[in-house]
């Protein structure tokens, strides 16, 4: 039963990358958008891109993740296509698990693009590989799931579109991709806290640059984790309501 | 005969609106069975709930012997559904598509090739294999929907209006296909507005309208429960005289336009008799004659009280 879930999981994941994801222009702007994002900031201040990595990594994930996903979703839903997957013989949990799943897997190849040219071109080193990985496939999962919340929450692809953007552009400069979070303003700082993308640059600029001790990275992948759990239930909560 | 699907007082309703009434039915093994209503009678609410795609408000059902509420997962195992919108991914090739579904439904892996082999053959896909859904016709992407729907050699399939806005060739073969899942024991539910469709089709015929069903039979019975008088359509080599008619009207009830006779009857052979000498005493010869016996569009009228008319709007509409 298990292994049934978690094939149908796999399947819905290879369909959505054959169908969507992978097509030839999806892939062109998933090697531009890292390479023209850090070629703009490498323009303006060459010798600070290795500190700003983590947050253009981060940056790279946001939209990597968010911006297909949330079209894929309610694109299906429109075509009647999400419905031929309610049809199988397989939970909404795995279906739901499948989507984010493919939103996550774009985003890996975004920021992992961004990765490369950061490492290759503005030598930036990785101190700690092993725990950069699990806090970027936990930040690609979080946001994935947010994309996927999104979408399950609107009807149109459009309204898709623009709600992700209620989300993505605070985050983006409230998260300390491009301002430190402890240089904002008090209630800015407190927003900050309840986006999700805060932890994730927080994870990723310590692995990086290996400045932080073990317990304040748990902390960082423990509430990565929450928000990723919450997100999944709203998700699929939504979802769920949507076949009532 | 063993029961397919059992629903009793399966109730659906949306925001306040009944979509179906306390609909109670059951389907054999094997038959094909006919749900026959117009738009927004209660015929997709129906399917929808039967295959887990929405829960009902009140009353249950099983299908396959597992009840929907409790082991939908082990239900749609065992079912095929053909929606009313060709629903495949316009992204992937007619293959591909096949493929996924043949996955999702747990088709095991040395099984798969063979299957969408034997398909594609069945259906006349072979040389659209590679091509994305996306890019073919309607009565195509129909037939690839089927297929989808049959991948996994499911006990009962269901169809949601299967022939809507197809040209007549292909929903020709369509109904072909009906025929042979019968002969293959495979349980068919089948709804419709198209009351010649059900009536071609069907072992037995539901008729739903306004969330309730009116009757359930075969369509030989409700033509029957109808209206047991035949009628007799003559086309005569001149219009008759008065005296003709008369003689005429002691036959069955006489119905008269130009040279064209139609008289209600009583017992066929006898009446084409009494017309005969009829008409051969009144130097009257008979260029045609037919029986017409009640059809399920008349029963079906009868017994809903809406104008089969309304059904053929929406056909037209459909098509167009």
């Amino acid at each position: 039963m298990l292994m049934e879930e978690l094939r149908g999981v796999y399947y819905i994941l290879l369909k959505d990358l054959k169908a969507y994801y992978f097509k030839p222009p999806n892939i062109s702007w998933g090697i531009l958008f890292p390479l023209v994002l850090a070629l703009a900031f490498s323009l303006r201040n060459p010798a600070g891109l290795t500190e700003l990595a983590p947050g253009l990594i981060a940056m790279a994930a946001v939209f990597g993740t968010t911006s297909m996903e949330a079209i894929v979703i309610t694109f299906e839903r429109r075509t009647g296509a999400l419905e031929r997957l309610f049809l199988a013989p397989i939970s909404m949990k795995s279906i739901l698990a499948g989507k984010i799943l493919g939103g996550a897997v774009f985003g890996a190849m975004i920021s992992g693009v961004m990765t490369v040219i950061s490492m290759i071109v503005f030598k930036m080193r990785i101190q700690s590989p092993i725990w950069f990985s699990i806090s970027l496939a936990l930040t690609l999962l979080t946001l994935s799931s947010l994309g996927s919340l999104v979408a399950v929450s609107v009807k149109e692809v459009f309204e898709a579109q623009t709600l992700s953007n209620y989300f993505r552009f605070p985050m983006i400069f409230l998260c300390g991709v491009f301002i430190p979070v402890e240089t904002m303003p008090l209630p800015l700082q407190a927003i900050a806290y309840l986006l999700p993308l805060t932890y994730s640059v927080d994870a990723l600029k310590n692995t990086i640059l290996g400045t932080t001790n073990l317990s304040v990275l748990m902390l960082d992948i423990f509430i990565l984790c929450g928000f990723l759990i919450t997100l999944f239930v709203f998700s699929h909560k939504l979802l769920k309501r949507s076949v009532k | 005969m063993e029961k397919v699907i059992a629903a009793w007082n399966l109730t659906k309703e949306y925001d306040g609106l009944l979509a179906v009434d306390h609909v109670s039915f059951e389907v054999n093994r094997g038959e094909v069975f006919g749900f026959l209503g117009p738009n927004g009678a209660g015929k997709t609410s129906t399917i929808r709930m039967l295959v887990g795609l929405t829960e009902p408000s009140e009353g249950s059902a099983s299908v396959a012997g597992y009840d929907i509420r409790k082991e939908i997962v082990e239900v749609k195992r065992r079912v095929g559904v053909v929606p009313e919108t060709s629903n495949l991914y316009d992204e992937l090739s007619v293959w591909d598509n096949l493929l996924f579904s043949s996955r999702l439904y747990h088709v095991p892996k040395r099984e798969r090739a063979y299957r969408i082999h034997n398909l594609l053959e069945t259906f006349n896909l072979e040389d659209r294999r590679n091509t994305k859904f996306g890019k073919l016709s309607k009565g195509l992407k129909r037939r690839v929907v089927i297929a989808a729907a049959l991948v996994h050699q499911p006990e009962i399939v269901f169809m949601d209006e299967p022939t809507s806005g197809l040209d007549v060739v292909s929903a020709r073969s369509l109904r072909r296909l009906v025929g042979e899942l019968r002969a293959e024991d495979t349980t068919v539910f089948l709804t419709t507005h198209y009351i010649e469709e059900a009536d071609q089709l069907s072992d037995r015929v539901a008729i739903i309208v306004k969330g309730k069903i009116v009757t359930i039979d075969s369509p030989e019975k409700i033509k029957q429960s109808i209206r047991g008088v035949p009628v007799i359509d003559v086309l005569l080599s001149h219009e008759p005289e008065e005296s003709t008619v008369k003689e005429l009207e002691a036959v069955g009830a006489v119905e008269r336009q130009g040279r064209r006779v139609r008289i209600e009857v009583e017992e066929v052979t006898e009446a084409i008799e009494s017309l005969i000498r009829i008409a051969t005493r009144s130097g009257i010869l008979i260029e045609d004659i037919a029986t017409i016996r009640p059809n399920l569009e008349e029963a079906f009228v009868n017994l809903t009280g809406v104008s089969s008319d309304v059904m053929k709007t929406e056909k037209e509409g459909r098509r167009s």
